[in-house]
């Protein structure tokens, strides 16, 4: 019987539902706890523990561990989460984007201009 | 009775927060995005709202999965912004206004929309930076705030056509409002972008001119899509443009656009800044 909810997708496109907000509370959770400083400072200061504490899966461990964003979206994590952690390591939504795209920033960033000769 | 005098519609990218406060303004890379505001300013200065009503989604401020309203609606005597993770300087406090939010609480569940209510709410940058960019450098707001808050970060998001209705039910409940009193409504975000996934980096100038083409005259034109269509159209933050749908919707009708700025890009995102008007709005001599 085929699903009356089957999926849709989206190419190249995240959709953050239910089944990614389940898989992902602890990674998102963790984030989150970012808003505050101290937070901020006690994963710098033993990045293992924090993320321990926060019960990370081992998916999530490895994505956080490596960098790897679209390993912590795979692993249920949310870009809004995923912005803070990014700005502990000093990384921009140009840099989260040539990541994702494996593009060189400085090519992501001529990506992003040259969409103005649509307008 | 209270009357809807213009509604004003904007990106809010975190990163111009970072250009006011290092005051980039006039900077080559900001000057086309900051220069749509200065016709709003001169329409501010003969048009001063009592109340503000914004529409915006938060960002992993306030809310967080464990509990992630649809729809939110403030009740708070104040809203203070709070660092949202990159230690930012903090935006200065906005005045809340129980009354008018009850009223519209009240009205809304009355027109059945199951809404959440906040007593308390922090405000992150999607409404700290337009009040900045609509009125720079206050020491303190004027006006009084009611925020609704529409989630556009866990699916399965409202549909454009629920954004609609319920932004014209909240000018229902303005119009019911007792007070002789000029609202002005905001709707932020979008327009199209995409932060996440292999499409990262992704724009679209097309819809985001049909939204802005569409939304003054015959904003159901946008009610066709369904969320998920949005997504595909504009970008998985794009979606945001839910935060306009509902904002034109709660400007009830004989909407024209006074002011349009468009310009690619800012961060990640097509950026663009409207002024619509009413019959309400004073005209300069």
């Amino acid at each position: 019987m085929q699903s009356a909810t089957a999926k849709r997708t989206i190419a190249g496109t995240p959709v953050f539902d239910g089944d990614a907000a389940k898989k992902g509370y602890a990674i998102n959770a963790m984030c989150f706890s970012f808003n505050e400083k101290e937070n901020r400072e006690a994963f710098l200061a033993d990045e293992e523990a924090y993320c321990a504490k926060f019960k990370l899966t081992p998916e999530q461990r490895e994505a956080v561990k490596a960098r790897n964003v679209l390993a912590m979206i795979a692993a249920g994590g949310n870009v809004y989460y995923l912005a803070k952690l990014a700005g502990i390591f000093g990384l921009n939504v140009q840099d989260l984007g040539a990541q994702q795209t494996g593009m060189s920033v400085a090519d992501f960033k001529q990506m992003l201009l040259d969409q103005a000769k649509g307008i | 009775m209270a009357k809807v005098i213009g509604g004003i519609f904007t990106s809010h990218v975190p990163a111009i927060g970072g250009a006011i406060a290092k005051g980039l303004q006039e900077d080559p890379y900001w000057k086309p995005f900051f220069d749509g505001f200065k016709p709003i300013h001169e329409w501010l200065k003969h048009n001063k709202p009592d109340y503000v009503v914004t529409f915006s989604n938060d960002h992993g401020l306030n809310f967080f999965l464990d509990k992630m309203p649809t729809f939110a609606v403030g009740a708070a005597e104040t809203y203070n912004n709070a660092d949202e993770g990159w230690g930012l300087p903090l935006f200065k406090p906005v005045p809340g206004t129980p009354d008018l939010s009850w009223h519209i609480i009240e009205t809304l569940v009355a027109e059945e929309f199951d809404i959440t209510t906040c007593q308390e709410m922090l405000i992150d940058h999607a409404l700290s930076i337009p009040l900045e960019l609509a009125w720079p450098n206050r020491d303190s707001y004027d006006f009084k705030l009611v925020p609704v808050g529409i989630n556009t970060v866990q699916h399965p998001l409202p549909s454009p056509k629920r954004a609609l209705a319920l932004g014209r039910a909240v000018h229902k409940a303005i119009e019911s409002f007792d007070k002789d009193a000029k609202v002005l409504i905001f709707g932020t975000g979008g327009l199209s972008h995409q932060l996440d996934g292999e499409r990262a980096g992704f724009m679209n100038p097309d819809y985001d001119k049909f939204c802005m083409d569409n939304l003054p005259g015959n904003p159901d034109a946008l009610t066709k899509h369904s969320a998920l269509d949005v997504v595909e159209l504009s970008g998985s933050q794009g979606i945001e443009i839910l935060n306009w749908i509902a904002a034109r919707g709660a400007m009830g009708d004989g909407v024209t656009e006074a002011s349009r700025n468009y310009h690619i890009p800012i961060s990640n995102t097509a950026a663009a800044t409207v002024l619509m008007t009413t019959e309400y709005a004073l005209v300069a001599a």
